[in-house]
């Protein structure tokens, strides 16, 4: 029996038209509390890798993220995982950001992406070069995020590209932008997410949630403003091992906000493994009951086997069947 | 003011190596601002390349100039003397000086001490730091006098991105985050409502790459200069 989530979706966009052929956007706007997943492409050409993983996925997700190029890491692009996730019966979400490719590129991209029956794309600044193994390349960034899922969008609604040209048969994707509702300055947090709703993004994908008081202020502010009515908004979940993960994580990722005791919960834990699946299931089941989220975007990190027992153990099966 | 410093000494004594009559040239300008090719980098320069060629049992004369700026005619024909007497020159002007010189006294030859690196600003102490990129399309009154092309690692027009923090770009926490700079500023000068207003997509045309960008002050000369 699929659960429904009664709060944010069904306020924001029951009843809309779809935009798009993206089946998690049949699946949000029809109330169904949405569970995304998230695959990382390989360093390698390997196809095995993706056939491998998707296998975590399928029948457990409405859709998986393919990271691009993620902390600036030489991997194999988001399109083609994406390409090859679709072959192992997965709706994709590619990700695409601004460090490396101009508009030129982009919009070529996103027309092949369509071809390839991709329908969901989420639109990100990209992690500084610097962070990666190619620190001595040149940084593109014709684009910033906010443009780019405002160009995607007026080529799905008004068949242009950037320069004006008519496109006859543009892609028409789900875009998403993301939301660190954590980042600094927190005042402009949310004006940001306004932005982005404003320039037309369908969803909104967040940086993981460990601080869930901070996290619910922040949604506090998003109702006020109604934001929630006009964009589907997928809370972030980062399943961790560790205590050595989250502490990694606070130390080294600009952006991130994890209280102490969850810190130490998973240093007592006797199983951290087991722990750490009980702690992200609660989160999946706190996230539910915030009003304005209208599902989850589970990111496994290298952690792919954990994906379908958290939406089990959160109680998220069977996934809805939507026309 | 234009930014640079000056090349490793291995670097530039490999580049003048053929070198026996050689002309060190500086710039009373941008460089000599900055410390680094100003009349005083110049005579330490030369006395370093004297020394370390003595040590190597192959002597150098070096004859030292500098000139008031090296971007303009009426100074760099001040060098010709010295051109003509010297085999070669290195000069620690920026590299449009360096570029310029080599250009006037073509074929003669003209090594870069320096590299050139941003427009920039003197924080004093001896510290300089980038504040423009040179987009020629300046935007600076919409974000409050800070650049966000430049001063943002990631040149975003819409920002700041997710991985601001504390007032800190991403990258590293020695960087304040531009856009908490623009912010802060946007909210002191009470333009809040500003931060709403999308950038739209830049036309880069005025920044870059269709060739060296040219500028001819319509009322004032004839442009006689032919394009390279």
């Amino acid at each position: 029996m699929p659960e429904t989530n009664t709060m944010g979706s069904e306020a924001a966009q029951e009843g809309s038209p779809h935009v798009s052929d993206s089946r998690l956007e049949r699946v949000l706007r029809a109330s169904h509390f949405a569970v995304c997943g998230e695959l990382g492409p390989p360093q390698s050409a390997s196809a095995d890798v993706i056939v491998r993983k998707s296998q975590h996925f399928r029948g457990y997700a409405d859709a998986v993220n393919l990271t691009d190029n993620q902390t600036a890491v030489v991997r194999m692009s988001s399109i083609a995982a994406a390409k090859l996730c679709i072959d192992q019966g997965l709706e994709p979400v590619i990700q695409m950001t601004c460090r490396d490719r101009n508009r030129i590129a982009i919009q070529s991209d996103i027309l092949g992406a369509a071809a390839l029956g991709i329908r969901n794309v989420l639109c990100l600044s990209g992690d500084h070069q610097s962070m990666g193994n190619h620190p001595q390349a040149k940084c593109v960034h014709d684009l910033d995020s906010i443009q780019l899922v405002g160009a995607l969008r007026r080529m799905r609604d008004e068949s242009v590209f950037i320069c004006g040209d008519e496109t006859k048969n543009p892609a028409r994707m789900f875009i998403a932008a993301a939301c660190n509702p954590f980042g600094d300055p927190y005042e402009a947090r949310v004006h940001r997410l306004a932005k982005k709703v404003a320039v037309g993004a369908d969803f909104i994908q967040t940086q993981a949630i460990y601080d869930m008081g901070k996290f619910r202020h922040f949604m506090g502010l998003v109702r006020d403003r109604g934001l929630h009515q006009r964009v589907f908004i997928l809370a972030g979940i980062l399943p961790v091992k560790s205590a050595k993960a989250l502490v990694f994580m606070r130390n080294n990722v600009a952006g991130m906000s994890i209280p102490d005791d969850l810190i130490d919960r998973m240093k007592g834990a006797e199983n951290p493994e087991e722990e750490g699946i009980k702690l992200a299931i609660e989160q999946v089941q706190e996230l539910r009951q915030i009003e304005g989220v209208a599902g989850v975007h589970i990111m496994p990190a290298l952690w792919e086997a954990a994906f379908p027992r958290i939406v089990e153990g959160a109680g998220l099966l069977p996934r809805p069947e939507v026309a | 003011m234009i930014v640079a410093h000056r090349k490793p000494m291995e670097e530039i004594l490999r580049s003048i190596e053929g070198i026996d009559k050689l002309a060190l040239c500086g710039c009373n300008s941008c460089v000599a601002v900055c410390l680094s090719g100003g009349e005083r980098e110049v005579r330490i320069l030369a006395s370093q390349i004297r020394i370390a060629r003595q040590e190597a049992g192959r002597l150098i004369e070096i004859e030292e100039l500098v000139l008031e700026r090296s971007c303009e005619p009426e100074f760099v024909e001040k060098a010709a003397e010295v051109v003509q007497r010297t085999d070669g020159m290195l000069n620690i002007s920026c590299g449009v000086g360096v570029g310029y010189m080599a250009e006037v006294y073509a074929p003669y030859r003209v090594i870069p001490g320096l590299n050139t690196t941003f427009y920039g600003v003197g924080l004093g102490e001896g510290v300089f730091e980038e504040r423009c990129g040179g987009c020629g399309d300046c935007l600076l009154d919409r974000t409050g006098g800070v650049c966000p092309i430049i001063r943002c690692a990631k040149s975003i027009l819409n920002g700041p991105c997710g991985g601001s923090q504390d007032g800190n770009c991403e990258i590293s926490k020695d960087m304040p985050c531009a856009w908490q700079l623009i912010w802060d500023r946007l909210r002191d000068q009470g333009r809040e409502e500003d931060f709403h207003v999308v950038e739209p997509v830049k036309d880069w045309r005025t920044a870059t790459a269709a060739g060296p960008r040219r500028l001819a002050q319509e009322e004032i000369a004839v442009d006689r200069t032919e394009p390279a």
